[in-house]
C-alpha cells in the first residue's frame, strides 16, 4: 500500500473526472456549447506534458551534477511520455478545431493555422523529437546521457516561451489574448467556472498521475535491461 | 452625439444577449438519459486501460524480483 497508493488515486480521479466531467453543470457559452467539457481531457493533456517534461529536466539535472546513469533513464522516460501526452493534445486540439474555430466561427483552415499556439506547440514538439533523434545518435552512453541532458535543459527552455508567452503576446485564438476577455482560465481561479474547476484540478493530477506510471514502468523495465551497466 | 447613441445601442444589444439563455446544448441527450451510456462506455475503456496498465505492472515486479535473486 505503501508505494501503489497513487496508482489507485489516479485511477479514482480519472473515473471521477469521466463521471462528473459528463454529468455535472458546465456553463452555456456559445461557440463552445457542450465541448467545453473538453477541458478535463483535451487541457490535461498539456498541463500533464508540462508536468512530465518538468519532471524530466529536474532528472537530466540531477544526472549533471552526479552522473548517475539511471538519472538518464528516468529523464529520458519522463520526456516519452510527456511528448506522448503533448501529441495526444495535439490530436484532441484538432477535433476541437473543426467544430469550434472552424464550424462556428467561420474560420477558414488557413487562418487556424496561423494561430501562434498550434505553431508554438509543434515547435515545442519538435525540439522534443530533436531529442529523442540526438539521443539514437550516439553509441556512447556517457557522451549521450551527458549530451541529451544539456540539451532537455534547453528544450525545457524553449517550452514554456513557444507554448504559453509567444502566443499569449501576438494574440490567439485559445483563452488569455490579449484584449480579449477570456483571462487565464487554466490557472487563474477567476477565469474558471467553479463548478468547472472541481473537476478540472482533478483531472489534471489523475492523467498526470497515469503518465507518470507509465513512465515508471518504462523506467523499470529499461533498469533491467541495463542492469549489468550500472554500478550501484 | 451618434457615437454615444451608437453605445447605448450597443449596450442593450449586450444585453439581449445576456437575456437568452438559447445556447444549445446536448439538453437531449441528458434528459432522456443516454449521456449515462456515453459515461460507461468510458468507463469501461478506462477499467481497460488501466487493469493493462496494472497486468504489465506486475508482470515487470515479477522480473525485478527474479533478477534481483540472481
Amino acid at each position: 500500500m505503501k508505494n501503489y497508493w497513487w496508482k489507485i488515486l489516479s485511477f479514482i480521479l480519472l473515473v471521477y473526472t469521466i463521471v462528473a466531467g459528463f454529468l455535472l453543470k458546465v456553463p452555456r457559452l456559445p461557440i463552445l456549447n457542450e465541448t467545453i467539457r473538453n477541458l478535463y481531457f483535451h487541457v490535461c493533456m498539456w498541463m500533464g506534458m508540462m508536468i512530465l517534461f518538468s519532471v524530466s529536466v529536474v532528472y537530466s539535472i540531477k544526472y549533471l551534477r552526479n552522473f548517475n546513469y539511471k538519472n538518464d533513464v528516468f529523464a529520458v522516460n519522463f520526456a516519452a511520455v510527456g511528448s506522448l501526452f503533448g501529441i495526444l493534445g495535439y490530436l484532441t486540439g484538432f477535433l476541437w478545431v473543426n467544430v469550434t474555430w472552424i464550424t462556428d466561427q467561420g474560420q477558414s483552415l488557413a487562418s487556424v493555422l496561423k494561430e501562434p499556439k498550434l505553431i508554438g506547440a509543434a515547435i515545442a514538439l519538435l525540439i522534443y523529437g530533436a531529442y529523442f533523434v540526438l539521443r539514437g545518435s550516439f553509441n556512447d552512453i556517457d557522451k549521450r546521457a551527458r549530451i541529451s541532458a544539456v540539451y532537455n535543459i534547453f528544450a525545457f527552455c524553449m517550452l514554456f516561451p513557444s507554448i504559453w508567452i509567444i502566443p499569449r503576446l501576438v494574440g490567439s485564438l485559445h483563452p488569455g489574448a490579449p484584449g480579449s476577455d477570456s483571462g487565464n482560465p487554466a490557472l487563474d481561479r477567476k477565469d474558471l467556472d467553479s463548478s468547472m474547476r472541481m473537476v478540472f484540478y482533478p483531472a489534471i493530477i489523475g492523467w498526470t498521475l497515469l503518465g507518470v506510471w507509465i513512465a515508471t514502468l518504462k523506467i523499470r523495465l529499461q533498469l533491467l535491461k541495463d542492469k549489468n551497466i550500472i554500478h550501484e | 452625439m451618434n457615437k454615444i447613441l451608437l453605445l447605448i445601442f450597443s449596450l442593450f444589444i449586450s444585453f439581449n444577449l445576456f437575456a437568452q439563455n438559447e445556447i444549445e446544448m446536448a439538453d437531449t441527450l441528458r434528459s432522456n438519459g443516454k449521456i449515462f451510456t456515453v459515461v460507461a462506455v468510458c468507463l469501461t475503456i478506462l477499467l481497460g486501460l488501466f487493469l493493462y496498465v496494472f497486468m504489465i505492472d506486475r508482470k515487470i515486479n515479477k522480473f525485478e524480483k527474479e533478477i534481483n535473486k540472481k
